[in-house]
């Protein structure tokens, strides 16, 4: 890493515009848990811009690595082997080091292990569906998985959601704290999912599909997709104008 | 044509749906093997930590009354100095034994999170005045798109919420009351209305 001073500067606004609402009546589950008063606006304080920050140390060798991490010895994951990898950025393009990436899905079939899922489609044995990793300096992450199938969800009457895998990102801020969903290049579901239409914006939609990427697909292996994710930009120190104590 | 500015848009948030869980805190919900433990479960404070132990409870309840089964609650907190673990503290340097962080699924049958951490100090705000001692959360769950920020403060801190610079910006005063926890002995209760009457305030940060 650079020996430069800890960035403290506050955050850029949220666009709130391009985020979904809180009340998205389609997604139906929102309706009730939704707030209904305005947002309090907060600049940064010191309670937003810090944040906790996790080393490498809590991560174990196979935490990137959904095929094997669950499964028995010598054996692997049934399903599309996929590298999903690209780099946690902030909104000036600069890479964002150290950030703890944590991500879970469903298996091939489109189903969760979890105890409330009950799905008809059988679990994999040798898939349990999440990792983390911590990117590096440059703000790069990746990992391996099976392509998750889509599933079916109780909502509209025959509502499915295309295929996704879950992403929670720490920044350096407790105010760049996101959780998003990645979805696959191609796939129509996306596009009648409520939940993606809870997202106001197609160009903000499309910031959440992830490409095919042949270039880093490994030949007999497995296909790759990217998938880069933007957290929120902050002001450089240089530009405070005021002095916070010290 | 100006100069343009260049700079990306954030990712949009979205949902951490109802199986937030195996991603997050994976043997909670039975998965046991990958982690060794949940991250951010478990007291925050260690035999070393200085500072008060409190426990804070509480439910995140929705527009009808009812509390949620599957959220997800994080907490970010000062030392009981009122420093920061974070590289943004430029100010001093924190309790080493105290990260501030903490993550607690809502329970799967009664809704309750519960906290075990130490009371945390006065953290100044951006003129110079001090908070009152406060702790940020942040809630995800199943039907919550975006995840919301609020705070909870402290009902044995009275004339310190009294002269808060934030909770001094909420302007209709009536729903103050929904950020302050309530203290009973070391037990703090903080309920989190998402909707109605009594909802939370909550943040644009």
């Amino acid at each position: 890493m650079k020996n430069t001073l800890p960035e403290t500067g506050g955050f850029f606004a949220r666009d709130r515009a391009m985020h979904p609402p809180a009340l998205t009546p389609g997604y139906k589950t929102s309706v009730l848990r939704s707030p209904q008063r305005a947002l309090i606006s907060l600049e940064g304080t010191k309670s937003e811009i810090t944040g906790p920050v996790f080393g490498h140390n809590i991560i174990n060798e196979f935490d990137n690595d959904l095929i094997v991490n669950y499964a028995k010895p010598g054996e692997m994951a049934i399903g599309q082997r996929i590298l999903v990898h690209g780099r946690v950025l902030d909104e000036r393009g600069v890479g964002v080091a150290g950030a703890l990436v944590e991500f879970w899905q469903a298996n091939a079939g489109g189903r969760y292990r979890h105890k409330k899922e009950t799905y008809l489609a059988p679990l994999d044995p040798n898939f349990g569906g999440f990792g983390r990793c911590v990117t590096d300096e440059n703000g790069y992450y990746w990992f391996k998985t099976i392509k998750p199938g889509p599933y079916p969800w109780p909502n509209g009457v025959n509502d499915w959601r295309p295929a996704h895998i879950h992403f929670s990102v720490f920044g350096h801020g407790f105010a760049q704290r996101l959780i998003t969903q990645m979805y696959f290049e191609g796939d129509p579901l996306i596009w009648i999912c409520p939940i993606v239409k809870t997202i106001p914006d197609e160009e903000a939609i499309k910031r959440l599909v992830a490409p095919l990427d042949m270039n880093n697909t490994i030949p007999m292996d497995m296909r790759a997709y990217k998938f880069d994710i933007v957290l929120r930009g902050r002001r450089s120190t240089f530009f405070e104008n005021r002095k916070e104590g010290n | 044509m100006v100069q343009p500015l260049n700079y990306l848009k954030e990712s949009p948030s979205q949902t951490a749906g109802p199986y937030v869980h195996i991603g997050c805190t994976p043997n909670f919900t039975g998965i046991h093997g990958v982690y060794e433990t949940d991250l951010g479960s478990g007291p925050l404070y260690n035999d070393k930590t200085r500072g008060e132990r409190i426990t804070i409870r509480g439910r995140v309840i929705d527009g009808s009354g009812t509390p949620l089964r599957d959220a997800l609650i994080e907490i970010w907190q000062a030392d009981s100095d009122g420093f920061y673990n974070s590289p943004s503290e430029t100010r001093g340097t924190a309790d080493p034994h105290f990260a501030g962080w903490g993550r607690c699924p809502a329970d799967m049958t009664t809704g309750e999170f519960v906290f075990e951490t130490i009371k945390p100090g006065r953290v100044p705000f951006n003129d110079g005045s001090l908070m009152a001692p406060h702790v940020t959360f942040w809630i995800v769950a199943r039907g919550i798109n975006i995840g919301l920020h609020t705070r909870m403060y402290f009902s044995d801190e009275e004339a310190a919420n009294a002269q808060d610079p934030v909770l001094n910006r909420i302007e209709h005063r009536v729903r103050v009351p929904t950020l302050i926890g309530k203290r009973e002995g070391d037990t703090v209760t903080f309920d989190i209305h998402l909707q109605g009457e009594n909802e939370t305030v909550f943040f644009d940060i």
